[in-house]
């Protein structure tokens, strides 16, 4: 009796959350489909009014224009920081000496680093380089991350060391038993790496608000923030433009979760 | 590889040994990522501390001392946001790990139905940007909007709830409510992942000498699950100080400045007003201080427990 009692109480508190936990995404995506007052009345019934709220956005807003720009500066952060991170965390752990782990702990302290210190010299160093408004200007200050070169190093600590030797031995060189021994192996840690660049990338908004000052060069998280700040809040119009906005990172999380979760348990191992 | 390096020296005199050779090849992997990290980190934040003795506007700055830093007790806007960051931490951050701790213990149940489908709905909203996040639950809890029509119905409430802007009480649980939304199932994979390195065998032992569920929570799973907590705590308290997005977003900082974060009032100072990049800087560094000592101060506990 009390086993059941206490399983009822695990499945109702479980789906409540479950629930709760969607609820607000499955209320923005009908909301795109429906007028801003009916949005505002309420309702979850799902409208007519999509094609409406998309040609009103299109009116409103540059969103295709701020999509390519999302996925350029996303997709270049992400290439980027998965070669650049992968071959310090390879080499922090396959080459290692004390030398080297004392850099790491250091490189580690960039972790509490907060970004609104750095905003305003990183600004000022971006505009000297003529990179505001630009994909490099995006990317440069989050491609190397502690984080990431960890989480590479805590995989580089699972592959075998004899088959560094065996390749050194046929005669490989260390770029050679990198890219086609360490990469195609770890092929688990790289997706994970490319969902966590890839999700940090696309919703990153304080970083692009600083340096990204033309309507050209905006992002999707700028772009609908933007359409928040008029007097008359069109919230269908809004809700379709988070939908937008969200649509790649949930398209992602649903297939890659699995490595997504496994990329986590691997950087707290050790 | 001793003998290997005497080999090697004897038949080439001046060659590097085979171990200098591989510690430099070493270096030249990390060398790209370090040299970034200096510069777009390090080096920014030393600049930001030379900023932060100075005052004056735009490319005008001059040595001012301590200044800006003794300014930074007067100012009654700075005061308020550190008071709200730190309403965030103490409220948000326990509850959301305690949520997410729970939810973790009870879908790491193999015998759990629908197990995959609970755990994907509850770690969804991570997939969803922070200004997603902050528009969506503007639009919801608008006045004469979802969330207070629907308490209306409920009977929980008479009239329409102005979270946004009615008071800063409402205005910061707006927040909190949003974060927890965001995170918690974001905490919930980490516990799931150290969960999944408990053996199970001591539960049975536990379940054999009598111990009940919560007994097994405490006794097993929390102190083995130590060191996942702790990071995860020190990961959401680096957050927790660093908001910016939902406050920016979500409230606007408002009702005046009562759910303000440090990071929005450091970007006003430093893009929205008239520039005061000095003192924008030292208020930043109050920022890194206090997320440096607090995650001392979690390793020591987490040390000693």
């Amino acid at each position: 009796m009390k086993r059941r009692l206490v399983s009822i109480l695990t499945y109702t508190f479980l789906t409540v959350t479950a629930v709760f936990s969607v609820f607000p995404l499955l209320w923005m995506a009908i909301s795109a489909t429906n007028t801003s007052q009916v949005v505002l009345s309420g309702s979850l019934v799902p409208g007519t009014h999509l094609y409406d709220n998309y040609l009103a956005l299109l009116q409103n807003q540059p969103v295709w224009r701020a999509m390519g720009n999302s996925f350029t500066y996303s997709i270049g952060q992400t290439l980027l920081a998965m070669v650049i991170c992968s071959l310090a965390g390879y080499g922090f752990e396959v080459f290692h000496t004390r030398n080297k782990d004392r850099l790491m702990s250091l490189l580690l302290m960039a972790m509490m680093v907060p970004l609104a210190a750095t905003m305003v010299p990183l600004f000022q160093m971006m505009g000297k380089m003529g990179l505001l408004n630009t994909a490099i200007g995006f990317v440069l200050p989050s491609v190397s991350t502690p984080f990431l070169i960890m989480m590479f190093r805590q995989s580089a600590r699972s592959f075998p060391h004899d088959i560094i030797e065996a390749a050194r031995i046929d005669g490989l060189n260390e770029l050679q038993i990198f890219f086609r021994m360490f990469f195609p192996t770890m092929r688990a840690t790289y997706a994970a790496a490319l969902t966590i660049v890839f999700m940090n990338a696309w919703n990153n908004y304080l970083w692009p608000k600083v340096i990204m000052q033309t309507n050209d060069s905006m992002t999707m998280p700028m772009l609908t923030a933007n359409l928040m700040s008029g007097y008359v809040v069109d919230y269908g119009m809004l809700m379709l433009a988070v939908l937008l906005s969200t649509l790649p990172t949930v398209i992602i999380f649903f297939l890659l979760q699995k490595s997504f979760t496994e990329g986590i348990a691997g950087a707290i191992k050790g | 590889m001793n003998r290997v390096e005497t080999s090697r020296k004897t038949h080439t005199g001046r060659k590097l040994t085979l171990y200098q050779k591989q510690n430099l090849v070493g270096w030249a992997f990390l060398i790209p990522a370090t040299l970034l990290i200096i510069w777009m980190c390090f080096y920014p934040m030393l600049r930001a501390l030379l900023l932060s003795f100075q005052s004056g506007t735009g490319a005008r700055m001059s040595f001012a001392g301590l200044k800006n830093y003794a300014y930074l007790l007067k100012d009654g806007i700075f005061i308020q946001t550190l008071k709200n960051n730190f309403i965030y931490l103490i409220i948000q951050v326990p509850i959301m790990l305690v949520l997410a701790l729970a939810l973790a213990a009870l879908l790491n149940n193999p015998h759990l139905r629908l197990r995959g489908l609970y755990r994907t709905a509850i770690f969804l909203p991570c997939a969803t940007s922070l200004v997603s996040v902050s528009l969506i639950f503007r639009a919801m809890f608008a006045v004469g909007g979802f969330v207070n029509i629907t308490l209306m119905k409920l009977g929980l409430i008479q009239t329409d709830i102005n979270w946004i802007n009615g008071s800063g009480e409402t205005a910061r649980a707006l927040i909190i409510i949003a974060l927890i939304w965001r995170w918690t199932g974001y905490n919930m994979v980490f516990y799931l992942s150290g969960l999944q390195s408990i053996d199970s065998t001591l539960y049975e032992a536990a379940y054999i000498d009598g111990a009940n569920r919560f007994q097994q929570f405490r006794r097993i799973t929390v102190p083995l699950l130590k060191p996942t907590i702790l990071l995860t705590a020190i990961l959401s308290t680096n957050g927790t100080l660093q908001l910016f997005d939902e406050s920016y977003n979500l409230t606007r900082g408002g009702p005046s400045n009562l759910s303000m974060t440090m990071s929005h009032y450091i970007y006003r100072m430093s893009f929205e007003t008239v520039p005061k990049f000095g003192y924008a800087a030292a208020m930043s560094y109050v920022i890194f201080i206090l997320v440096a000592i607090l995650a001392l101060l979690q390793m020591k506990v987490g040390d000693k427990r």
